[in-house]
């Protein structure tokens, strides 16, 4: 990777593309401004079955794959017609080309159980709408950082050094922050599987606004 | 002077804008709506309310038309609907229609009737007052916009 900034800041020559998932048009206007505005490249499709489509996934035995830019983030609503953002985690998840997508779910509300469930099967990280400017620079840094660490472990099977130093500089640039942001913390551990697994034990005056801890039973059966 | 005009529109915006906040009719995601409006993208408030008002209307046509059926008993094709408006309310802000919504489903979800006819009346209420606050803010958004030497393109 070439020319990286040697003030500690990430910069990479490739823009993040995040497939937007929502059947509210008002959302997805929203959500494609949100992301638009942080720098990435976005798709926003009405529906999981065209998500699906667009990735590729929908069955269809004419169907050439996927030929499009690689996908870095999927952010789906939870509630919609047809397909829940749900029920499409799960099919990303079963995917063996697609399951190491991050998978976000957005929802209006809180319930326990639902982000249970979503972080259970392997959602990444669980919105409580309206998102925000700040949710969109947290998911990208977050992704941003686990696409480095995947092109240095690439690159350190090649001879470059180049990729090792700009990961030393990441870690740096992390640490530097740490103090300030403890958000990133509790929520993105070096882990790569299921940050959020510490949250949903987090005191209800956490920094995190997400899993303010609701007694409401999930009523709608799937 | 075009200046003095510009300030005092953007003072009665301002104290219009509180006044909702104050009323709790709106809360920070508008601000948050403001926040992604720039040059590249310099009607983005209004386009997203328009849309907004368009979706609105239709929940609320669909709502009173299922429950205006004396046969009526599809409470969960009413929290689907209920659902839409209480998402799309809580994207731009509007706080007191929301609040409404969550109040209605509720009813819904115990099938109570009178509770959901009550719920509709002040939900058509509550998103009337909206609108004509928002339309407001807008159209003196637009003025401010065109005094400021029309850099943006004009909206119909």
């Amino acid at each position: 990777m070439e020319g990286f900034n040697h003030s500690g800041i990430v910069e990479t020559d490739q823009e993040l593309h995040v497939l937007a998932v929502d059947d509210s048009l008002v959302d997805r206007k929203v959500i494609e401004r949100l992301l638009k505005i942080s720098s990435c490249k976005v798709t926003v499709v009405d529906s999981g079955r065209r998500a699906l489509q667009y990735l590729g996934l929908d069955g269809d035995k004419n169907s050439v794959g996927f030929n499009g830019l690689k996908v870095n983030l999927i952010i789906t609503d939870y509630w919609m017609p047809g397909m829940t953002g749900y029920e499409l985690l799960k099919k990303i998840k079963e995917s063996s080309t697609f399951k190491e997508i991050p998978v976000v779910i957005m929802s209006s509300e809180n319930v326990l159980p639902r982000i249970n469930r979503c972080l259970e099967e392997g959602a990444e990280e669980f919105i409580v709408k309206p998102v925000k400017l700040s949710d969109v620079k947290r998911l990208k840094d977050y992704i941003m950082r686990e696409e480095i660490e995947v092109e240095d472990i690439n690159q350190r099977k090649g001879s470059s050094t180049s990729q090792g130093a700009l990961k030393r500089k990441l870690d740096e640039t992390h640490h530097d922050n740490e103090n300030e942001n403890d958000d990133d913390d509790i929520l993105f551990s070096s882990a790569p599987s299921s940050p959020l697994s510490t949250l949903s034990s987090s005191p209800l005056n956490s920094p995190s606004r997400r899993l303010k801890t609701s007694e409401d039973d999930d009523d709608y059966s799937d | 002077m075009l200046g003095f005009g510009a300030d005092r529109l953007r003072a009665d915006m301002n104290r219009l804008l509180a006044l909702l906040f104050h009323q709790g009719v709106l809360d920070e995601q508008f601000l948050q709506l403001q926040q992604l409006q720039d040059e590249t993208s310099p009607n983005f408030v209004s386009e997203v309310v328009t849309i907004y008002f368009r979706e609105s209307e239709k929940l609320l046509t669909n709502l009173r038309e299922l429950l205006s059926d004396r046969d009526f008993s599809d409470y969960k094709k009413m929290g689907i609907h209920l659902n839409h408006f209480m998402g799309s309310s809580s994207s731009i802000g509007a706080k007191r229609v929301k609040n409404v919504c969550v109040a209605f489903r509720a009813a819904s979800e115990q099938n109570n009737r009178l509770g959901c006819f009550r719920a509709l009346e002040l939900l058509e209420h509550e998103y009337c007052y909206l609108k004509n606050k928002l339309h407001e803010f807008l159209q003196m958004e637009q003025q401010r916009i065109m005094g400021a030497g029309a850099r943006y393109p004009i909206q119909n």
